[in-house]
Formats: structure tokens, sequence, C-alpha cells
């Protein structure tokens, strides 16, 4: 946001908010110790707005729970903005101060009245009222998003219409408001941070654009780096579509599974020259490989930092002794740099974390003793004396304003790629459950009471008229292919709305189903959203 | 919040049930057919969950209907209250008149308590036995079968009806539940009453002993007009209170009060004038009135006769509070054992409320008050004064730790004034007379009259009003002496909670500052009588078993303790001590030194008072020696 | 740049007398958080600094002057020229018979400290006879309020009963249970707000329960082991560590315990691998950390198994 890839707020400040929107976000299940926080809010008085097309469990904790459909987040966004402004809400010194383009915003969002927002999205106008007028009131309030935002085709824009209320309002740059993309593995962020992104170098330079920044980088690393961004993941397979990409090197990745649209991802890996896969387990991936590499866990065999999703900093530390064969993330990189003709030696962990520091601003004042002795510290953290910042955009709210303005963007509501018709009716939506991580290959270690295997969740209504019961097995298809699973009847759903996960891709591989309509902006693809066909199957029936 | 319900759906009845009480429900995420406007929105957050407070009438509702709390009942009463299933179930199975497991729909709950057992409740217990079969006990194991038989008796701690011994309550769940306390329980009545030949329909309580007596304050009404008359409660004096505190404003009212040197009537002798001025002055806003109304100490009925046979007054009394100490709304918490006081009570609250003396303008003046009746469950620990908080407020009802005290954060977390039903009737008292006039009455430190609780070995049980200072002398001339012209034993001071005072003693003044001098209380004003021919090893052992049902079981010396405490005397009385009878009462005094001095709240602390004074004061275990 | 951060109210320093001797403390702050201050030891069983005081167990009862009965330390504030004994008579004969009643109806032998604790203050919890037979499994689960059925005389009632095992990841052993309400806190208000746990019944046949005493499958429980992380007498227990001591591999001297971050979400929850022989045996999370405050969710508390698989195993079962 605004030039820094981080949610702005800290935990603490979320305990300390009025209002808290969760979008497209199930934090309750998905970030439970997140939502430890959220709770303490609500404890405190706070008010919880959800909006997510199921009935959630974080949903449940909602004032109002705004059960939008699938993919109608910019028009419920949008409508919130125009009643804001038409109540004259909008926080006029603020965008005078701190923001561009708001008058483009405004005549855009005064198409979305309650009426068309309520029927685009399904949410009552009064409830998206109600909502809005809570956000825009409130002292302090922040919006907090996942994968509900961003696994659809157009992510970026999703994105961009809750900062939009942000800037409205005001609600960022302050203790207490703020944007807070809440993320969805360990290190996410840090691998941000780090430079492990295709347009950015560690702490967010980008070496293109900034001499300064290319300069700096050249020196220390003694090479001349081409001006030029590398490939996001889609971008990389639609390389490998065309040819273009030949050879991947994929640590600690799974995109066999994990990607939209399995057959095809399966197909593009198959077909490459050279696949070297690095990771602690043998998955799908590393089964199609030309080289496996056993690695280490990183986050209890081996030393480093992460960065979680408030920009702490943390060290993670080694606990365990790797399997036999298995080594370290670092050790193997630098071997292979060795093999290439680059002798780095051995680097500690810390010692590449004090090279990170002495190229990236942001994260100059982390040394490792400071880590240890404060508990992980927030970024930017400029030198050793600098507390970290617990919020982003202060600068924001400086007079006259600290750096360039944030802009407003202009957001049109565009539904997803694929939506039901008469030949697959339903709208399946993908997402995650509490006791399992992703593809499960970590999760599945364990024996959770919580655990049921795969299931298609399935609304009551939707139950009585397949004439299918708990349990009872039917086929799901989509124009992709087609899956077999046991249904779960799931009263969050409403008729018409499927939900899976693909957290047993061994027994139902839930992504022979999923569209792989990719964000052009951020490479995401559209797991939220797919059109599917469900028939009963008889119980003799196996995948 | 996210609910995770059993499986369980209610039957028929006890969805009406909860749907009567509760009205039907809104949408189809709280229990009712899921419609479309569902499909995408529904309220959950702090309004869903601020109903927590209607559990137990809600509980109540379905205990009334059905006779038990099964799990389909729970869960449906959880989805309609945004209530997590685990918290329902513990403040269920808090309340010994709220079984989770099956039982009978017309029970019969006989006391067999001190006040009843002097006057030969277990010889009604074993008849029945015999007649009837054994006491119903809750079903071993899981199984939730309904009972075969449509009725079953169950013994019960007091009831609260010492003066009509041996009591009993028929509890009979239904279509049109019956609920009523009735006296002079014999076997064959009882059998019979289970049978379904209900003979209590006529709720007549015998007269108190000194009614018409001109020199009653407190009692000058009972038994002299209708109960359910306001015109006759007028007629006599009613309402004339509340006046004179609209024309004194709140501060007058509570100076006379203060003047009065009036002090809780509970057991605790707070003065009620400084509890309701801290009140008065806390900033915070609402401000409540609570009137423990929840009378379950041993041997203690006065509050029942008042709320049955004077109920506006206690009406009157709380809107005088509710008026003086700036707050809008009261609750009466009434045990549920006493099905007519809450007839009486609710009909005088309505009475006054078409009248224009409770609800938005009383008496014409820009004054609100309403009141609402709160009914126990079975639980002598919510009489405790915070306890009653958690119990209103839908929890378990377990004491707060004080401080802070209710008059800075009680009900609701507000500044809330708790008085006993004795007290404020009191205050009507205080302003017809004034409070140096009331102050006259009684001794220096302690003012105004007092009523008494006569039970047990005594001529005339009953409740009796003397003037504060009176001796147990006198008292138990009034009440005839000594039934059957026996030999007096004992008198127990106080209740289960107070203490036994021997025969010679009985010239002692009953005033807060003689009866501490001589280490006895008043207590809740029960003066239980015991003549020669007392088992008093088993009416300790009564009295131990009564705190360690009754303990909540939160701290570890009253949880713990009641049960070292009875193990003890049930060795003693079997003649197996430990070591020897010197060492068991040296045991007993260690348990009941750190009962005293570590439990969190009165329950704990006095659990060991009686039997204490048993042994230091009667010498109950002198020259006992093992068998 | 100027950092606008949310202030603390000020805290005025209050003046009072510990044992003797005066001291300040700030406003606000606990006897027991002022005692420890100054190096006094309150021993404590119910209190966890992370929640909400209850002060149930009453084993940190101090005197205090003017007040008719003792005070828990744990959630009594400091007063302007309160005087306290935390030795005094009264005192140390309290702490000796909450230690005897919970010794004399509680399994102790995996409370930590308690065993000292007996010995200092001279608890005899066999005085009050042998023990009554233990209940039967679910017996103490159907009790109801207000009846009892009193043991054999000379015998002792207890907590007694078998173990509660019905799931792979942790057990619950009552008979080790001294109702701290320290596991309800943190599956409700406090922390996991999932409320999977009540205190059911009332007295001494009050319990930790699930609604209707069902078993943990069927019940809210969602396996964060928060109720694990805060249960002082080891009645919660890792499976892990139970299967462990029943095999008596248990051996906390070999044990080494380790700071990092979860594997899983970007949250960023601390972890303490507590590792045995290069085997992880438990999972806990620092108290003091303020992401996490000692809690996690179910992943992050049980979902290591993966890396000890992958010795065995190239890839765990069912993926």
């Amino acid at each position: 946001m605004f030039g820094a890839g981080g949610g702005t707020s800290s935990y603490r400040e979320v305990e300390e908010t009025d209002v808290i929107f969760l979008w497209g976000a199930n934090a309750r299940d998905n970030h439970p110790i997140f939502f430890h926080h959220v709770l303490k809010a609500i404890r405190r008085g706070a008010r919880m707005f959800a909006c997510d097309p199921r009935r959630t469990s974080t949903a449940q904790w909602a004032d109002a729970w705004l059960g939008l459909h699938v993919g109608t987040d910019i028009a419920l966004a949008n409508a919130m903005a125009r009643v804001i402004i038409h109540a004259g809400l909008a926080n006029q010194a603020f965008i005078a101060n701190a923001t561009s383009g708001f008058e483009a915003y405004r005549a855009a969002v005064e198409q979305y009245t309650l009426a068309r927002a309520e029927r685009i999205t399904g949410v009552p106008g009064e409830v998206i009222e109600r909502a809005a007028l809570a956000y825009a009131r409130a002292d302090r309030a922040v919006i907090c998003w996942t994968l509900g935002i961003t696994e659809h085709h157009n992510a970026v824009d999703n994105v961009l219409s809750l900062i939009n209320l942000a800037l409205l309002t005001g609600h960022v740059g302050r203790y207490g408001s703020g944007l807070n993309p809440l993320r969805g593995q360990n290190n996410v962020q840090g691998g941000g941070d780090m430079g492990a992104i295709p347009n950015r170098l560690a702490g967010f330079q980008d070496w293109t654009k900034d001499a300064a920044v290319k300069a700096k980088f050249d020196a220390a690393w003694g090479i001349d780096m081409k001006a030029q961004y590398g490939r996001n993941l889609s971008q990389m397979f639609e390389g490998m579509e065309h040819g273009e990409v030949r050879a991947v090197y994929a640590i600690g990745e799974n995109p066999a599974q994990s990607e939209a649209d399995q057959n095809r991802a399966e197909r593009l890996l198959t077909g490459l020259d050279h696949l070297v896969v690095q990771d602690i387990f043998l998955t799908r991936t590393a089964e199609l490989a030309t080289v496996v590499l056993p690695a280490s866990a990183s986050w209890c065999e081996s030393e480093g930092t992460v960065t979680n999703s408030e920009r702490r900093v943390q060290r993670v530390r080694k606990a365990l002794e790797p399997p036999p064969g298995a080594r370290d993330d670092m050790w193997i990189i630098a071997e292979i740099a060795k093999r290439l003709g680059h002798d780095w030696g051995q680097p500690s962990a810390e010692a590449v974390w004090n090279e990170v520091r002495s190229l990236a601003p942001m994260v100059a004042g982390m040394s490792y003793p400071r880590l240890e002795r404060e508990g992980g510290l927030h970024w930017p953290c400029y030198d050793e004396t600098h507390p970290g910042e617990q919020f982003l955009h202060g600068r924001l709210w400086q007079q006259p304003r600290g750096g360039p303005a944030a802009p407003f963007s202009v957001v049109e509501h565009d539904p997803p790629v694929e939506m039901p018709d008469a030949e697959y009716p339903f709208q399946l939506t993908t997402g995650r459950r509490l006791d399992s991580y992703n593809t499960g290959v970590q999760t599945g270690g364990f024996t959770s009471p919580l655990r049921r295997g795969e299931t298609v969740d399935i609304s009551p209504e939707d139950a009585a008229s397949l004439g299918v019961g708990e349990g009872d097995r039917v086929r799901v298809s989509s124009r992709r292919g087609s899956v077999v699973a046991p249904v779960r009847v799931d009263s969050s759903l409403r008729a018409g709305l499927v939900f899976m996960t693909f957290h047993h891709q061994d027994q139902v591989k839930t992504n022979v189903l999923t569209i792989d309509a990719t964000d052009p902006k951020s490479g995401t693809a559209e797991f939220k959203a797919c059109a599917v066909r469900i028939e009963p199957v008889a119980a003799a029936v196996t995948t | 919040m996210d609910l995770h319900l059993l499986d369980a759906a209610p039957t028929p009845a006890e969805r009406a049930a909860i749907d009567a009480f509760l009205g039907p429900p809104k949408d189809g995420w709280t229990g009712g057919a899921r419609e479309p406007q569902d499909a995408h929105t529904a309220a959950g957050g702090h309004h869903s969950r601020s109903q927590r407070h209607l559990l137990l009438p809600a509980l109540l509702a379905v205990q009334r209907r059905v006779g038990w709390i099964s799990a389909g009942s729970l869960m449906y009463l959880c989805q309609r209250l945004t209530i997590p299933p685990a918290d329902a179930y513990g403040v269920a199975t808090f309340y010994a008149l709220l079984p989770t497991a099956p039982r009978p729909p017309r029970v019969v709950h006989v006391c067999d308590d001190i006040g009843c057992r002097v006057r030969g409740a277990e010889a009604v217990c074993a008849e029945l036995e015999r007649t009837v079969g054994p006491a119903h006990h809750p079903p071993t194991g899981t199984s939730h079968e309904l009972p075969a038989i449509g009725s079953g008796w169950i013994r019960s701690p007091c009831l609260g009806l010492c003066e009509e011994a041996p009591a009993a309550l028929l509890t009979q769940a239904g279509a049109t539940p019956v609920e009523r306390l009735f006296g002079n329980a014999t076997a064959g009545r009882i059998a019979a009453v289970l049978a379904g030949n209900d003979s209590t329909a006529d709720q007549t309580r015998a007269p108190i002993p000194q009614a018409g007596d001109p020199d009653l304050l407190l009692l000058r009404r009972v038994d002299r007009i209708d109960p359910t008359d306001l015109d006759a409660y007028r007629a006599h004096g009613g309402y004339q209170a509340l006046r004179l505190a609209l024309d004194l404003g709140p501060d007058g009212v509570i100076r006379e009060i203060a003047d009065s040197k009036l002090a809780g009537r509970g057991g605790a002798a707070f003065p009620t004038g400084r509890k309701w001025d801290a009140v008065a002055k806390q900033p915070v806003r609402p401000h409540y009135v609570v009137c423990n109304a929840d009378e379950s100490e041993p041997g203690t009925f006065k509050d029942r006769v008042i709320m049955e046979k004077d109920p506006y007054s206690v009406v009157e009394a709380m809107t005088v509070a509710g008026f003086a100490t700036g707050s809008e709304q009261g609750f009466i918490y009434l045990r549920g054992e006493y099905p007519l006081a809450r007839t009486r009570l609710q009909h005088a609250i309505d009475q006054a409320t078409s009248r224009g003396l409770l609800g938005d303008n009383i008496m014409s003046r820009p004054v609100r008050f309403t009141i609402e009746i709160r009914v126990g469950a079975g639980a002598y620990i919510c009489g405790e004064e915070t306890a009653i908080f958690n119990s209103i407020e839908g929890f378990r009802g377990e004491p707060r730790n004080k401080p802070p005290f209710p008059v800075q954060i009680g009900l609701f977390g507000k500044p809330t004034v708790v008085n006993n039903v004795e007290t404020l009737v009191n205050v009507l008292e205080v302003l017809r007379l004034g409070g140096p006039q009331y102050a006259a009455i009684g001794t220096a430190g302690s003012t105004g009259t007092r009523l008494f609780c006569l039970s047990g070995h005594v001529a005339r049980p009953g409740v009796y009003e003397v003037p504060s200072g009176t001796t147990l002398r006198r008292l138990l001339e009034l009440a005839g002496g000594v039934a059957g012209g026996r030999a007096l034993k004992a008198v127990l001071l106080g209740g289960a909670a107070g203490g036994f005072v021997r025969a010679d003693e009985i010239d002692l003044p009953l005033s807060f500052e003689a009866t501490r001098a001589a280490g006895a209380t008043l207590g809740s004003g029960v003066v239980m009588v015991f003549d020669d021919t007392t088992d008093f090893a088993d009416i300790l052992r009564r009295i131990a078993a009564f705190f360690r049902d009754e303990s909540c079981g939160q701290c570890v010396p009253c949880r713990v303790g009641t049960v070292r405490q009875e193990e003890a005397l049930h060795r003693l009385q079997a003649h197996r001590p430990i070591g020897g009878t010197a060492a068991e009462l040296a045991l007993l005094d260690e348990i009941g030194l750190a009962m005293k001095d570590a439990s969190i709240c009165g329950l704990g602390q006095t659990a060991y008072s009686a039997v204490e004074s048993a042994i230091k004061r009667l010498k109950l275990f002198d020259g006992v020696a093992p068998r | 740049m100027t950092t606008l951060v949310s202030l603390a109210p000020p805290r005025r320093l209050v003046s009072l007398t510990i044992d003797g001797k005066g001291i300040e403390a700030p406003e606000g702050s606990t006897i027991l958080e002022a005692c420890r201050t100054q190096g006094t030891e309150i021993p404590t069983l119910c209190y966890l600094e992370t929640l909400h005081p209850v002060n149930v167990c009453r084993v940190c009862v101090v005197e205090v002057e003017g007040s008719r009965v003792l005070v828990p330390s744990c959630s009594r504030r400091v007063e302007p020229g309160m005087v306290v004994k935390t030795q005094s008579e009264r005192v140390v004969h309290s702490r000796k018979m909450v230690l005897e009643f919970l010794a004399s109806s509680v399994d102790l032998s995996t409370t930590p400290e308690v065993a000292r604790w007996l010995g200092e203050y001279a608890a005899r919890p066999d005085r009050y006879g042998p023990p009554a037979p233990p209940a039967a499994a679910g017996a103490r689960d159907g009790l109801e309020p207000g009846h009892h059925d009193p043991v054999e005389p000379g015998f002792r009632a207890t907590v007694a009963q078998p173990t509660k095992i019905d799931n792979e990841l942790y057990l619950r052993d009552y008979g080790k249970c001294i109702l701290c309400y320290k596991c309800v806190e943190a599956c409700g208000t406090d922390h996991q707000n999932t409320f999977a746990l009540t205190v059911a019944g009332r007295g001494f046949d009050a319990r930790i329960s699930t609604e209707f005493a069902v078993e943990l499958p069927r019940s809210a429980c969602v396996y964060c082991g928060n109720c694990i992380a805060v249960c002082p007498t080891g009645a919660l227990m890792f499976k892990s560590e139970y299967d462990h001591r029943a095999a008596g591999t248990w051996d906390e001297s070999r044990q080494t315990v380790t700071q990092t971050i979860c594997p899983y979400c970007g949250v960023g929850c601390n972890l303490e691998l507590h590792v045995q022989d290069n085997e992880i045996v438990k999972v806990t999370s620092p108290l003091d950390h303020d992401v996490t405050e000692g809690n996690l969710c179910i992943k992050g508390r049980f979902g290591w198994q993966f890396v000890q698989n992958r010795a065995s195993e190239e890839r765990p079962q069912g993926g």
C-alpha cells in the first residue's frame, strides 16, 4: 500500500480499535490467534462486521454479517463509500491533505446506490448503510482482509476498493486505524521483505526505477543488475505454456497441487526440461522433479527470521537436528552457488541478515540481539535506537504531508469470470479449515479430531433439492475436471453456493475444478469462484 | 458468537415453552425457519450476547413445562439466546430445581432439614420409602430415558415453612404447571399428592400468632387485610411512605434512613442509610435496586410471610429505595420454593403498575421505577448479595470477591442496592415515624423492631415482631414456651449460619450488640427451639450436609472444608473418631478456622458456626468416648 | 516522524507495609504483585498473569489489618496505608489447610511446587482417613446439586476417577483437578472464547465439564490446547507427554526448550518447542509475548508431528 507492502496496524492496535471489518477473512479459523486480538477488542466493546459469502465462525461473532455474493466486494465497498459521502462523513481535511483523485472516485461510486448494491451483493441495503456509517463514524477503525479479497481475477482492484474506504474516512496512518492483509503463511510477509518477489529487492526497493538503489546493490554484490522485473507465479506458468520457461527451481512450494486448474499445472511442470525441487517433503511437485534437494524445516531445524502480518520480524531457531540427508536451505543455496562458480563460504543466518540490514534501511536497526531481547521488532526500524513503527503511513497526517499523496483508485464491480449457468448451476468457493493447512502436507502429520476428510459443503436447501444427505457421495464437475466427495450439509451456506477446501489433495483434487483466471497485476488465481455441477453418485463409486 | 450445538432437537412442548417465554425466533439463525433474507445477513454481536440474563427464567420455563432440562431444550435455548451450550449446562447444573437428567413431571420435595427434622420429617421420609418407594435418584450413566412413572419424591433443604413443619413443595410440570408449598405434610398426604389427589389447592396459611396486636409495626397489616387488595393496603397506611418520600426528595429519604440507624436484617447488619447513600452518590448509571427475597437460611420464613400476606409493602419499599438511590429498575430475587409469594408479588406489581404506582410517572411525578421478579432455582448461595447478581445475569450463582462492593460494581456491573425484604419494609416505618422516632424503638445499637422466626420444639411456632433488645426468654414466652412442656435444651439463633445458645442463656437480649458480646448472632432472625429429646449429633450432621450441598464449590476452604467437616461429624456420630474425640474436635476446629478465615463468602465463613457453638457452648461431645 | 500511540492512564504510587517493611507499589497493582516485586514468595495455584484472577484456590491468602477475614493477594489491590502480613499464624494455618484439603482430595502428583509447599506448611493430608474408592467412569458427571451420598465413615471423599481419553491430542485426568477455573477461563472470555468447558455441578461435586459431559469430539472443543497450557496440575495433559510418562520415558532434565515461530499462518505465534532426544514432546507458547499470551491454535499446538514423520517415512499418510 502506498509503496510498502505490509499491514499498517499492529495487533495491539486491533485490540484497541472501535470498529473492525473482517472482509473475506475467516480469521476465527485461519488466523486464530489474530482473532484473539479481535476478541479482546470485542470484549472491550468494539463492533465487528464480517463481509463473507459464508456465515463463517468469524461472521457469527459479527454485529452484522454482510453475506455478499462471491466476487461482489467492490460493489459493496463502493456502495459504502457512497453512503459515507452522502452522509457528509467523508473526511474532507484528510482527503485534501493526504490523497489524490477524490473527485473521480466520488463520481464513480455515485453509481453504486444501495438499491443497486443490494441487487449485486444480495446484502440488504440497510445493512450496508449501517456498516458504512459505523465505519465512518468510528474514532478508530481497521479493515482486515485475506484471500476472500485476493483470490479473485480482480484481486488488486478488490484491495484498492478497501483502501479507498480508508482514504475516504481517514482510517489509516493513525493509532488504531488501518488496513491489514492477514498473511496466510508464516513468512509470506518476510518473503516480500527480503525481495523474494519479482519486482522489488530486499526492503521493497525498486532497482529499475531508483538509480541509487541499483548502484547500492550493484556495488554490494559486484554485479550489474538488469533493469527488468521477474515473473510472478502465474507468469511463470504462462512462460512454461509458451516455452519461454524451461527450467524451474522450486523451494518450499507445491504448485502441482496448490495451483488452480491442477491438471494444467501438472502438465506444464512435467513438460519442463529441468525441475529442481527443494523441500522438506517429497511433495507431488517433488515427484515430478529432475532433482530433489531434501531441506531442513526452516522453523525448527535452522536459524533465521520471519515477518508476520503486523510487520514484526521475529527469530526462528533450530530446535532439532534434521533427518539424515536433509540440509539447511542456506547451505544448499551456497553449495549450488559454489558449483556455479561463486564461493560464498557458509554464511550464518545472522551474517546473511546483517547483509540485508546493510542494504535495506527499513530493517537496519534490527540486530539479532535486539530481536531476541525485544521479542521481535516492527519494520520500519531504521537504526539501533529506533523502536520500530507500530503503524505505517503516519506521514499522511503530517502537515504538510510527508511523501507523495495516497491515490484514490476508481474500481468497478466485475463479477467472477465464470458464473453459474444452466449447465453448471452452482458456485464453488474454496477455502480452508481450522485444523488443516493448504495442501495438507504438514497438517496431515497429526490426527485431528476435527478432521473429516474432504467434503463438498452445501446448504440444507441444496441438499434437499439434490436429494442428498450428510455423507452421501456426489460428483462435482466443472468445465475443467470432476471429483467425487461426500456431502457435508452446512447451514452457513446459502442455496446455490458450495464450499470445498484443497487440504486433502490425495483424496479429492479440488483444484482440478478451480479456474485459472488470474489477476493480471498480482498473479493470484480466482480460487474463490467457479461454476460447478453436482450429481449424486452411487455409494460404491470412488475417484 | 460461534456456537457449536449438540445434535439434539427440542420436543414441541419444550420449544413451545421457550417460545412462550422469549417470543418466536426472529430469524433462521436463532432457531426459526430459514427465510430468504437470512441468506445475506445476520446479527450475532453484542446485542445477541446481551440476552444472557434471560437464561435462568427460560430454563425455569422449560422446567415448568416438562420437568427437566433435556439436551434438546438446552440447545434450542442456546441458539435462541446466543449462549454456549457448555456455559448453559454449567448454569443449569448449578441449581437443584433444574435437573439435567429426566425427572418425573410431578415431584414432591420433602423438607428433611433441621426445623422439620425435629417435627418428624425423617419419619415422613421413612414412611414414604415404605409406601411410595425410594426417593428419586438421577439415572446413572448417560441413560436419558424418561421415567416410567409420572411422579416421585425427593428430599429437600429447608423450604421456609417451618411454622407448619413438616413442609413439602409440589412441582408439577405441564401445560398448566402447579407449584405449591404446603405444610403439615404427612406421608399419607404426600402419597396422595403424588398419586394426583391434589389437596394443596387451598393455600391458606396459619395466621401469625400476634395477628391483630396493635403494637405491631412491620406485621400490622398481616392477616388483617386481603393481600391482593391494593385499596385495602392503602386504607391501612399503604403508599403513605412513598408519598412522603417523593416530598422529602432522595436526600431527605436517605437522611431519615440514616437517622433511624436502620441496619440490614439479612444477617450482616450493615447500616442501610450508608448503603443507599453510597449508591445514590455513584456517578455511574444506571443504578439498580435488588430485593433479596432468596430467603433460604434454614429456619427462616419471615420474608415469606410478608411477601405472601403484605406484598404491596415490598413493592412500595422498593419504589422508595429506587427513588432515593436514583434507580429506575428493581429486581426481586425470589427463591424458587415460594410459589405463593411469587403469585402475590406479581399481582401486587401488576396492580401498582396499573394504578400509576410503578412505571413512568409514579404518583404523577417525573419518577420512573419498574420491578421485575427473578425466580431462583434451588441454591442457598444465591442469597449471598453478589451471587444474586451472577444468578440474575444468567451465570452460575457464585459469589464474587469483595471488594469491589455492590454499591460500586453490582448487578450488570453497576452500582446496586441489595436489601433483604425485612430491611426494605422497615423503610416504610422509618418514613412513617420519622428517623429519630424510629431510632427510639429498640436499643441504641439495634433500632426498630425485629422479626423472629420461631420453630422447632416451640408451642406456637411462627413469625413474631418484637422491639430489638427483647430477651430470648420473653420471645419464648410469647411463643408459649417449649412444646409439650418439655425442658429446653438449646436454641439455635440465626440459622445454620448462626449458633446455639444454652437453656441457661435465654436472658440474652436480642440485639446486635448483646448477641455479638455473647458470641452469638441474630443472623436472619431464626429462633429454633430444641428440647431435651433432641439428637444434636444428627442435627449437626444435617447442618454440615446442608453446607456441603449448598457450597458453590468455588473456593477450596469451603468446597473441601464442608466435606471434611461433615466427615468428622459423621465419624463422631458413628463413634469412630480418628485418634479419639478430642483429636476430632481439634481437627474440626482447624477446619472451621480455615473456612472462616479463607473462604470467599459468608457461606464458608459461617459453615462452622453452628457446629462450633454446639461443641464449645453446648459441650456436645464432652465426655463422649469412642464406642 | 512522530509516532502517536495510545497512552495508558498515569499510575500513582501507593505506600503500604508488607511484613513490617514500608514499600511503594503502583496504584492498581495487586498485593501479590507488590510482594513478588519485593521478593516475598507467596504460593499460588489458580493465579496466572494472563488470566483474570478468580481467587478461588485461596492458597495465596494474606492478612490485611482491619479485614475480618484473610484476603486473596492475587486479586486484592494495594491501598494507601495497607498493612499486610504474609506469614502470620492465621495465614500459615489457612494455607496449610488449603493444601491439606487439596492434597487429601486430589492427586497432586504432577503439580509442580506443591510437594515443597506441603512440607513447608507441615500439611498432613493423610489425617482425614484413607481415601474412599474412586468414582466409576462418568459417575461424577451425573451428580445433581443439593444431594449427596456421604462416604463410609472413616474414609475421606476424593475426586478420584478414571482418566478421560477421547482423542489423540490431549486427555483429561480430573482426578488431578483442583478446580482452579483456569481452563474454563482460557477456553472462555479470557482468551479462546470457544466455551467448550464449564464448571458444572456444585460444591464438592463441581467438575469441569462439556455440555452434558459429552466427549470432546462431540463438544465445541477446537483443540487449541490453551487449557492445557494453563492447567497447573497436569489434569489436562498432552497425549505425547502422557504416553511418555506411561512408558517411563518422560524426563524433563533431558529436555531443551527452544523458542521459534509457528510454521503455519502469518500471525507469527511464538512457539516453545520442548525437545527430548531430538523429538518434540510438547509445544507451548511464552505467556509474556504479546502476540500469543501463551495461546496457540490446533495447528501451532499439535501440528508439528510432520517434522518427525519425515525421519521414518518420506511423506505422511493422507498428504
